[in-house]
C-alpha cells in the first residue's frame, strides 16, 4: 500500500470512527436491542431446551449467537446511514474533487461500524457469559467468533454502503432493515434447523445465509470446534464481503464522478 | 344538540381524512399488515416444536397460540401508527390548521381514535385470513370471537390514545420511538411463546405483573373456547384506555397551548 493511499484511508477511517463514537443514536441501540431480545428469549423460550434433540440445556447460550448477527445488520443500517448523510449533504460531492481513491472512501467509510462491531461483541459476550452462557470453545473460540464478527461487520457494513451509494437517501436505507430483519427470523435463529417442523419453512432456513452464520457462531459457543459449521459461516461472510463490496464500487463509479 | 353535532362531525371528518390517507398510500398501509404477518408467519411457522415441550397444553394448537399475540400485537401497533400521523399532521402544519378549524377540539382526538379502530378491524381481518388459510384451527365460538375481537379493540384504543398523547406533546415524528418503544416492550415482557407458567427467570416474574399477560391468556381462552380471565383482562384493558384518554386529552390541552 502507497503512503498516499494509507494517508486517505487513514483519514476517513479516523473520521468515520470518531462520527459513529459521537452517535449515541447509533450505540445505544445497536447494544441494547440485540441484548433485550436476547433477554426476553432466553426467559420465554427456555421450554424449548426440553425438546428431544435440543442442542443444549441453556437456551441462553442458545441465543447468544443471535445478537452477533443483529449486531452486524446494526453495522448495515449505520454505515448505510451515514455514508448516505454524505452524499445527502454534498460531502461525497467535494470528496470528488480531491484525488480520492474510492476503495480509501470505501474502507476508511467502514472503520467506525467495525470499532462498533467490537465493542458490540465484547459487550455481547461478557453479557452472556456473567448472565450464565457457556463458550464451548474456549479462548480460541472467543478470538474466532470476533474474527467472524468482523467479517459479518464488514460484509454487511460494505452492503448498506452499497445501497446508500446506489440510492443516496438515508430512509431508502432505513427501509432495508425490515428486510434484512425477515431473514433474520425466517432462519434457524430460534430452533436448529432439524427440530423446525414446518417443512417450508426448514427449507426457507436452509436457503437463508443467515442461518450459517448464526449456526457458525452457535457451535463455537454449544459444541466447541465444527469444522462444517465454521467453513459455512466464514464462507457466507466471506462472500457478504465480496458482493457488498462489488455492489458499492459499481454503485461508487457512477455517485463518485469527477468531472 | 349543537354542541354534540359539531364533535361528530369533527371526529367525522379528522378519521375519514386519516383512513383515506393511510388506504391511498401504500408506504402507510403495508407496514401495519406486514408486521403482523411476518410475525404469524415466523412464529407460528418457526416456533411450532415449541408446543411439543413438556406441560405445554393448548388444544387448538400453536398457529392459535401464536395468533392471538399477532393480533393483539397487530392492534396496539395499528394505534401507534395512528399517533405517527398526528405527530406528522403537525409536523407538516396540518395540525395547527387543525386546531383553528375545529368548533370542538376533543372531537379531533376522537377522530383519530376512530381512524385506529377502523385500520385495526382492517387488519385483524387481514391477519383472521391469513391465519385461517395457515390451517388455524377456532374451537371458539361466535361470543368468544366477539370477545376477542372487543379484547384487540380495546387495546388499539389505548396504545392509540398513548401514541397520540405523545404526538400531541411534542407534535413531531421524531417522538416516533417514544410511541413505539414502550408498546414493543410491554407486548414482549408477556408470555409470547408459552404460556405464563412455562416462562422462567426474570422474564416470569415481570410477565406477572404485565396487564398484557392477562389480556393474552384472555385472548387465547376464547380462541379455544375456553375463557379465563375475561374480567381481568378487560378491566386491565378498559382501566389502560381511561389512563390514557386522560393522557392524550391533555396532550390536546398542550397542543393548544403551544399554539
Amino acid at each position: 500500500m502507497n503512503t498516499a493511499l494509507a494517508t486517505q484511508i487513514g483519514q476517513l477511517a479516523r473520521r468515520s470512527i470518531v462520527r459513529t463514537m459521537r452517535q449515541p443514536a447509533q450505540i445505544v441501540p445497536a447494544l441494547v436491542f440485540p441484548l433485550f431480545l436476547l433477554a426476553v428469549n432466553a426467559g420465554g423460550l427456555n421450554q424449548a431446551t426440553k425438546l428431544p434433540g435440543f442442542p443444549t440445556d441453556s437456551y441462553l447460550t442458545f441465543a447468544l449467537a443471535i445478537t452477533f448477527m443483529q449486531g452486524a445488520m446494526f453495522a448495515l443500517m449505520n454505515a448505510g446511514t451515514d455514508l448516505a448523510n454524505d452524499v445527502e449533504t454534498g460531502f461525497l460531492n467535494r470528496l470528488a474533487l480531491t484525488p480520492l481513491r474510492g476503495s480509501a472512501l470505501l474502507t476508511g467509510m467502514l472503520s467506525g461500524v467495525v470499532v462498533l462491531g467490537f465493542i458490540q461483541a465484547i459487550t455481547y459476550l461478557l453479557v452472556g457469559v456473567t448472565a450464565g452462557a457457556h463458550i464451548a470453545a474456549g479462548v480460541g473460540g472467543v478470538l474466532t467468533i470476533f474474527a467472524l464478527t468482523f467479517l459479518m461487520t464488514l460484509g454487511f457494513g460494505a452492503l448498506g454502503s452499497a445501497a446508500a451509494l446506489r440510492t443516496g437517501s438515508g430512509e431508502a436505507v432505513q427501509g432495508l432493515f425490515p428486510l434484512f430483519f425477515v431473514l433474520l427470523f425466517l432462519s434457524s435463529m430460534s430452533l436448529p434447523r432439524n427440530l423446525i417442523q414446518a417443512d417450508w419453512f426448514r427449507e426457507v432456513a436452509t436457503w437463508n445465509p443467515v442461518s450459517y452464520l448464526i449456526e457458525a457462531i452457535r457451535s463455537l459457543l454449544i459444541t466447541g470446534w465444527d469444522g462444517e459449521a465454521l467453513a459455512l459461516g466464514f464462507a457466507v461472510a466471506a462472500s457478504l464481503i465480496v458482493v457488498g463490496t462489488v455492489l458499492a464500487s459499481l454503485a461508487l463509479r457512477t455517485r463518485l464522478v469527477r468531472t | 344538540m349543537r354542541t354534540r353535532h359539531r364533535y361528530r362531525s369533527v371526529a367525522l371528518a379528522v378519521a375519514w381524512r386519516n383512513l383515506h390517507n393511510v388506504f391511498t398510500n401504500p408506504a402507510l398501509l403495508l407496514p401495519s399488515l406486514i408486521f403482523p404477518l411476518f410475525f404469524l408467519v415466523a412464529f407460528a411457522g418457526g416456533l411450532s416444536a415449541i408446543s411439543k415441550a413438556p406441560n405445554f397444553h393448548f388444544p387448538s394448537g400453536y398457529t392459535a397460540f401464536q395468533f392471538v399475540f399477532v393480533l393483539l400485537q397487530s392492534a396496539a401497533f395499528g394505534g401507534v401508527f395512528t399517533g405517527f400521523s398526528v405527530a406528522a399532521d403537525f409536523e407538516h402544519g396540518f395540525g395547527r390548521r387543525l386546531l383553528l378549524a375545529a368548533p370542538n377540539r376533543s372531537g379531533i382526538v376522537a377522530g383519530y381514535l376512530l381512524a385506529a379502530l377502523t385500520r385495526a378491524l382492517f387488519s385483524g381481518s387481514v391477519v383472521f385470513a391469513a391465519a385461517l388459510i395457515g390451517g388455524m384451527q377456532v374451537d371458539g365460538g361466535g361470543i368468544d370471537l366477539l370477545g376477542l375481537v372487543g379484547l384487540a379493540l380495546v387495546v388499539n384504543a389505548a396504545a392509540a390514545l398513548w401514541a397520540v398523547g405523545i404526538a400531541l406533546r411534542f407534535r413531531s415524528i421524531q417522538a416516533g420511538p417514544f410511541m413505539q418503544i414502550p408498546v414493543f416492550l410491554i407486548l414482549f415482557t408477556a408470555p409470547v411463546y408459552v404460556p405464563l407458567d412455562l416462562l422462567s427467570g426474570w422474564i416470569k416474574a415481570v410477565a406477572s405483573v404485565n396487564p398484557m399477560t392477562a389480556l393474552f391468556e384472555a385472548g387465547r381462552g376464547f380462541i379455544s373456547g375456553a375463557p379465563t380471565e375475561v374480567l381481568l383482562a378487560f378491566a386491565a384493558a378498559l382501566g389502560l384506555t381511561i389512563l390514557f384518554a386522560v393522557w392524550a386529552f391533555r396532550g390536546l390541552r398542550a397542543a393548544e397551548a403551544a399554539g
